[in-house]
């Protein structure tokens, strides 16, 4: 089958692969019908994640139908089924999974050893995504091998385009779960830094949930234009202060929640602690670059809640934990536990509150995914969200 | 990789081979400052330049700014510019150890051709900047439509009201009076 398949940092080429086979009684394949590429597939490419290994098979945001089955799934899939199968890979019997904490499954990850010494323990198997996870083959590819697949699957109706279904997998639950991590309130007000898919559905979310006012903070015009047709106000952090306007929006007391959608490779620049972590990740003494996270704790209202959907891979420095402590500061972090939000989430669709596929700006075949990294990763084409068609 | 707004000429330009060229030479250009401030004597001994320990520090100085200059700013042409001056003045100073008798001229041509070559790097950079700068600006996405909500935005504000956040999710109890002005507040405990 065609995949793609990592071989390095920037280096991600269509490759034909042997087809998966079912390796274990709970496992399924799918065919794909749609994949995506995902923000976090980039700290991949960019190679910011330590445990790639050449050969890996990218991406957690699939979907298809079911064409083969384990003799222990069978009771909860069969063949035809119609499947959008979420990135974290989940057992649904472990005491983690019971409490509906699906992305730190106990199960799932089959190097969780690993994963233990970077994390103090282990967390799900993800989907593509280093083999501090699990090491599993993505879902950008051909055909598919869903392990616990008995558990890891979201069944969805005919009748309603991949393309409003696809982001069930991951970005439109980690939206959803960003905003109820900030347990709104018809008073507030949600800051939204970064405007990738993640913060697209996060604004949507927010909306939805009814905030009184949500700011979006970002500085592409496209990703700013289809945050304020969600109903964000905007903030652009190369033209303008984005405290001195947080403060402005709110009478100077600034947001009670706030949302970190952009992680470990923010693109600020022009202010000290950029350039500062900058030259320590270059110079491999930092591993991540937290601007967004210190600006978060900075302008936040004192007793206000940090939700963290962006993904974090290490040791972070200069965090003002005073300020977090002073004023009482929650944080609210984590994966998404995708299988807890989707059957309200597919709900909400069905009824026409929302569609996740406004989000979508490029439609390619597999073949030209490489290509579509680049562009995705540098922004360009007015790039938001990457669609592929095996 | 820059994302430049209306107001830089930049914007749009996607060419990160030639970023990452110019932040890895402001990155240098720190660190040459930082040993020409941190050993300047060892410095003019290896060049036999004894007694310009002083202009070393403040080339150093130089280097540093510069290098700062690449890094947080929005267009690093001017300052990459600015490398391609220093390193003329660089070589202009190297020459003049190589009069006299100099005993340690070897390793003044050492080091003239070292800067010779960073020089052409610099010289690159700065032209493909240059180059890359008067581009026209590639026309904008329209995304203003995009909104999401097939029932409109309006129908749409607080449409998920109905959801009823975890108890694992919501905010901690003692911070909601806090957080929401519109609760009935609890009487405040007495001091």
């Amino acid at each position: 089958m065609k995949a793609l398949v990592w071989h390095g940092t920037t280096d991600i080429r269509c490759d034909s692969v042997p087809d998966p086979e079912i390796e274990h009684p709970r496992d399924a394949i799918i065919k794909v019908t749609s994949c995506a590429i995902c923000g976090s597939d980039l700290h991949l490419y960019d190679h910011f994640m330590p445990g790639m290994k050449s050969g890996d098979i990218m991406g957690h945001e699939s979907m298809g139908e079911v064409v083969e089955v384990g003799s222990e799934a069978k009771g909860k899939l069969k063949v035809g089924d119609r499947v959008v199968i979420p990135f974290t890979i989940i057992c649904g019997e472990c005491d983690q999974c019971k409490r509906g904490n699906f992305s730190v499954c106990e199960r799932t990850n089959r190097n969780g050893h690993i994963a233990a010494k970077a994390f103090g323990h282990s967390t799900a198997g993800l989907f593509g995504y280093t083999h501090l996870t699990g090491g599993y083959p993505g879902g950008q590819a051909e055909y598919l091998r869903v392990p616990f697949a008995d558990a890891t699957h979201i069944k969805v109706p005919d009748g309603i385009s991949d393309e409003k279904l696809l982001f069930l997998s991951d970005i439109f639950p980690t939206g959803w779960q960003a905003a109820v991590q900030c347990d709104i309130q018809p008073t507030d007000t949600v800051a939204i830094w970064g405007a990738g898919p993640v913060g697209q559905m996060a604004i949507r979310s927010a909306v939805l949930l009814g905030a009184r006012q949500v700011i979006a903070i970002d500085r592409i015009p496209e990703r700013l234009a289809m945050a304020a047709a969600g109903g964000a106000i905007t903030i652009n952090f190369d033209e303008e202060s984005v405290i001195e306007r947080l403060n402005e929006l709110t009478n100077g007391k600034g947001p009670e929640k706030c949302i970190d959608s952009v992680g470990m490779e923010a693109h600020a620049a022009g202010t000290i602690d950029a350039m500062y972590d900058r030259v320590k990740q270059a110079t491999m003494m930092e591993t991540d670059r937290p601007h967004v996270l210190r600006e978060m704790a900075y302008v936040c209202r004192p007793a206000g809640t940090l939700s963290i959907p962006g993904v974090y891979g290490g040791l972070l420095d200069k965090i003002p934990f005073g300020a977090i402590m002073n004023k009482g500061l929650t944080i609210r972090t984590g994966q998404t536990h995708v299988n807890r939000w989707t059957d309200d989430l597919l709900r909400r669709i069905e009824e026409g509150q929302i569609d996740p596929s406004f989000v979508i700006t490029h439609t390619v075949g597999l073949e030209e995914g490489p290509e579509m990294y680049k562009i995705f990763r540098d922004k360009q084409d007015g790039c938001i969200k990457v669609v592929l068609k095996p | 990789m820059r994302y430049e707004t209306e107001r830089t000429r930049r914007r749009g330009h996607a060419d990160t081979a030639t970023d990452t060229l110019a932040r890895g030479l402001g990155l240098f250009s720190i660190a040459l400052g930082i040993a020409e401030i941190a050993a300047p004597r060892a410095l003019a001994r290896a060049l036999g330049m004894k007694g310009q320990e002083g202009l070393i520090a403040g080339y150093g100085l130089r280097e540093i700014a510069t290098g700062v200059g690449i890094l947080a700013s929005k267009d690093p042409t001017p300052w990459i510019w600015g490398r391609v001056a220093g390193d003329g003045l660089d070589l202009a100073t190297l020459a003049t150890a190589l009069e006299g008798d100099n005993p340690n001229k070897h390793n003044v041509g050492i080091a003239m051709a070292a800067v010779a070559g960073v020089t052409a790097l610099d010289v690159y950079c700065a032209q493909t900047l240059s180059r890359e700068s008067p581009h026209p600006l590639p026309p904008l996405q329209d995304y203003s439509d995009r909104t999401g909500y097939p029932r409109g935005i309006e129908q749409s504000r607080g449409a998920a009201r109905d959801f009823e956040v975890p108890r694992d999710f919501r905010t901690p109890e003692a911070l909601r009076p806090y957080t929401q002005p519109d609760l009935p507040q609890n009487p405040m405990p007495s001091m």
